[in-house]
């Protein structure tokens, strides 16, 4: 008989051997997946997982992965401190929108007046677009006792409604014949985040997400209020009598969480994207909880894990064009990696144990 | 002797050259905003890719990469077609635009198509089709078929393409029953079938008994169905599935003509970046088959119409026409220039509501 038994304490090995091995079986069942649909598998895995760091346009790929993956790590490190203290930012795309048109609206009231200090106030506007975004669930939560999960969620939707209006009215390009989306930022040097070396895909918000996860580890690892957010998730009792205040944790908590959202929205509108536009928002806030997740809230592993989501964006694009797989197969490809990283999770907390059925 | 070794070197030759167009294979690339099977905007252009498979056989390959979202993505993406060797690349999505025009720069030997945008390169053409030809023939069997006497539009973005067919399905509706009402609804997305069934709804509430749209999903058709006694109009795609009723009619997309021309031009090496704007004539719009639904007489009123847009003696813009606030635009008989036509933003006089700015 095959029982489960609680570890008396989560494995050390098992929790740092889970996303490994939970790669692992992604790549087999993925494999199969592939196989089943008349594509050669193996071809189909190297495609994802190789060719995009080692394969012959690598060059390009690789810069790709940093512009990809960027943003990704700036919100999943600002998501995990909420996460860590069990407060639940899920609004990190409407975070992520706002930052993006607060940021581009101040850029574009300059236009077409140049001057250095022009992106640094888009930046600055950009969080606190996003802080303030965040400011709504968290403030609800604080004075009414609202569920922080739904507001920031809704919040969302409220936040791709100001962006089409933001496309359609108030940040329209006036030279764009009618058609919906802004001016492209690309065209405006004081407001460009360029690549810093041409090429190389490091833009600012790169250096962004490397300095917040700096600061993340440093928070979390030497800083009181590193250790109260984790003695908040891990026993809020215990949290209270050390004199942890609740409220002020909630409200730094999705303050952080929402003005990196911001900045990556911010990087993004005013660099890869250029311009306000519709569709202008992709998923990155949503994508981030997985990451935030695969990284295990922990700010080095959530730079591995935001580098590998975005491997397996740029390579399932990569795997559809050359192959002719279905974007659906590459989602579901997605889809088993964050399954199987939770399945064997338990693995962390529980060991299984194979013992004769006892005789009555 | 001699026969035989000019045989066997021209049989060589023949070889070779057939080694050598293998080599030569003209690769060309598909970027869609949608999945494939969507049944509207994204199905009707891989249906062009199809043809173009059709067309040269061994001569083509095709690559095609599916719900691509507009920005760095879709950049990537070509730019990974490029690479790859894609010789020519289309573009299906207005939001392309940009990220076309970027890749393009930095591949000045590969052609880009662009669908619907209005920047063009030495090496970018656009392309797009005069779907108002069709929203005229729409607008018609629409005007008669209304007891209501109000007519549903489910508007997806309030941009010139979208308003150009409002404005030509309200005018030829007014031109056969002077009652006629529009009712639009603006869904701010071109695939939500969960958006769009709930425009169709609120619009079937307020009376409408025809629905027209301006999104790509059937889910309007279905929503029509299960009301009964409303008619509908295939998008994009013929949506036949639906017919004969609540689907009485369709505008098509059919890109694969233009497609086989400019991958042709390709391969002849006479591709030139030009803006193409095509409508029923040039077979870019097509009118799916007119249901039994619609009474005999109203049908065959639609089919000359659809004739006359056809062989250019008639203008779905033709004056008088005033604009929304009364101010004149065109004079009797006047036609519309293209420059207004592709900007155009403005109601025609007759239709209320405002477009949202």
């Amino acid at each position: 008989m095959i029982s489960l038994e609680k570890r008396p304490q989560p494995s050390r090995a098992w929790s740092l051997a889970t996303p490994l091995v939970a790669v692992l079986a992604t790549m087999v069942f993925g494999g199969l997946l592939f196989a089943m649909l008349g594509k050669p598998p193996i071809e189909a895995i190297r495609t994802i997982f190789w060719d995009p760091l080692f394969g012959e346009f690598a060059f390009y790929y690789r810069p790709q992965l940093l512009v990809k993956g960027a943003p990704l790590v700036l919100i999943a490190i600002g998501l995990s401190l909420g996460f860590k203290a069990g407060i639940w930012n899920i609004g990190a795309e409407g975070q992520y929108i706002i930052g993006a048109i607060v940021g581009a609206a101040v850029g574009l009231a300059f236009y077409p007046y140049e001057a250095w200090y022009i992106f640094p106030l888009m930046v600055i506007s950009g969080a606190l677009g996003g802080w303030a975004w965040a400011m709504i669930p968290a403030v609800l939560k604080v004075r009414f006792g609202t569920n922080e999960i739904l507001v920031s969620l809704m919040l969302v939707y409220v936040a791709e409604q100001l962006l089409a209006s933001a496309s359609l009215r108030f940040l329209k390009n006036p030279e764009g014949f009618g058609f919906p989306g802004s001016r492209n930022l690309q065209d405006y040097p004081s407001a460009f985040n360029a690549d810093l070396i041409a090429g190389s895909g490091m833009h600012w918000g790169v250096v962004a997400a490397l300095i917040a996860v700096i600061f993340a580890y440093v928070l979390l690892n030497r800083h009181m209020l590193g250790f109260h957010i984790r003695l908040t998730g891990e026993a809020p009792r215990a949290a209270r009598f050390a004199g942890v205040n609740p409220s002020r944790l909630i409200l730094l908590c999705l303050g952080m969480s929402g003005a990196l959202a911001g900045l990556a929205g911010l990087f993004e509108v005013s660099g890869p994207a250029g311009q306000i536009s519709i569709d202008f928002n992709v998923g990155y806030g949503f994508t981030a909880i997985i990451v935030a997740f695969l990284g295990r809230l922990h700010p080095i592993g959530i730079m591995l894990a935001g580098g590998l989501m975005a491997l397996t964006y740029i390579g399932g694009d990569i795997a559809q064009s050359n192959l002719g797989l279905p974007s659906a197969a590459i989602q579901v490809f997605q889809g088993m990696l964050l399954f199987f990283l939770l399945a064997l999770d338990l693995l962390t907390n529980y060991r299984i144990t194979l013992h004769k059925p006892e005789v009555a | 002797m001699k026969l035989t070794t000019l045989l066997t070197s021209a049989a060589m030759a023949l070889g070779l050259a057939t080694t050598a167009m293998a080599a030569d294979k003209t690769k060309v690339g598909f970027v869609y905003v949608g999945p494939v099977g969507d049944g509207g905007w994204t199905y009707e252009h891989d249906q062009g890719r199809k043809a173009v498979v059709e067309a040269f056989g061994d001569k083509v390959e095709t690559v095609y990469v599916e719900n691509v979202a507009e920005g760095p993505d879709s950049e990537r993406v070509m730019t990974q077609m490029a690479l790859e060797g894609a010789d020519l690349i289309f573009t299906t999505s207005f939001g392309y635009m940009d990220p076309t025009i970027n890749v393009a720069k930095k591949f000045p030997n590969v052609r880009f198509e662009h669908a619907t945008g209005y920047k063009t390169a030495p090496n970018v053409s656009t392309y797009s089709a005069r779907f108002y030809e069709g929203r005229a023939v729409q607008g018609t069997i629409a005007g008669h078929m209304t007891e209501s006497n109000i007519v549903g539009y489910i508007g997806s973005f309030p941009i010139p393409e979208v308003v150009r067919g409002i404005n030509s399905a309200y005018i030829h509706a007014k031109k056969v029953n002077p009652d006629v009402q529009f009712k639009i609804v603006w869904a701010f997305t071109w695939f939500d079938p969960a958006k769009e069934a709930d425009a169709a709804k609120v619009l079937i509430e307020q009376g409408a008994d025809v629905i027209l749209q301006h999104t790509d999903s059937t889910a309007p058709q279905a929503a029509a169905q299960t009301a009964g006694n409303v008619i509908t109009f295939g998008q994009a795609s013929d949506m036949s599935e639906y017919g004969p009723k609540p689907r009485v009619s369709s505008i098509i997309d059919n890109w694969g003509p233009y497609y086989v021309a400019r991958t042709q031009a390709v391969m002849d090496g006479t591709w030139e970046s030009v803006m193409t704007w095509d409508g029923i004539g040039a077979g870019m719009v097509g009118i799916g088959d007119i249901s039994d639904a619609v009474p005999a007489e109203v049908k065959a009123e639609a089919i000359a119409l659809q004739a006359s847009l056809a062989d250019g003696s008639y203008h779905a813009f033709t004056g008088p026409i005033s604009k929304q606030d009364g101010s004149a635009w065109l004079a009797d008989g006047e036609t519309a220039d293209d420059g207004t036509l592709a900007g155009m933003n403005f109601f025609v006089e007759g239709i209320e509501g405002e477009i949202p700015q």
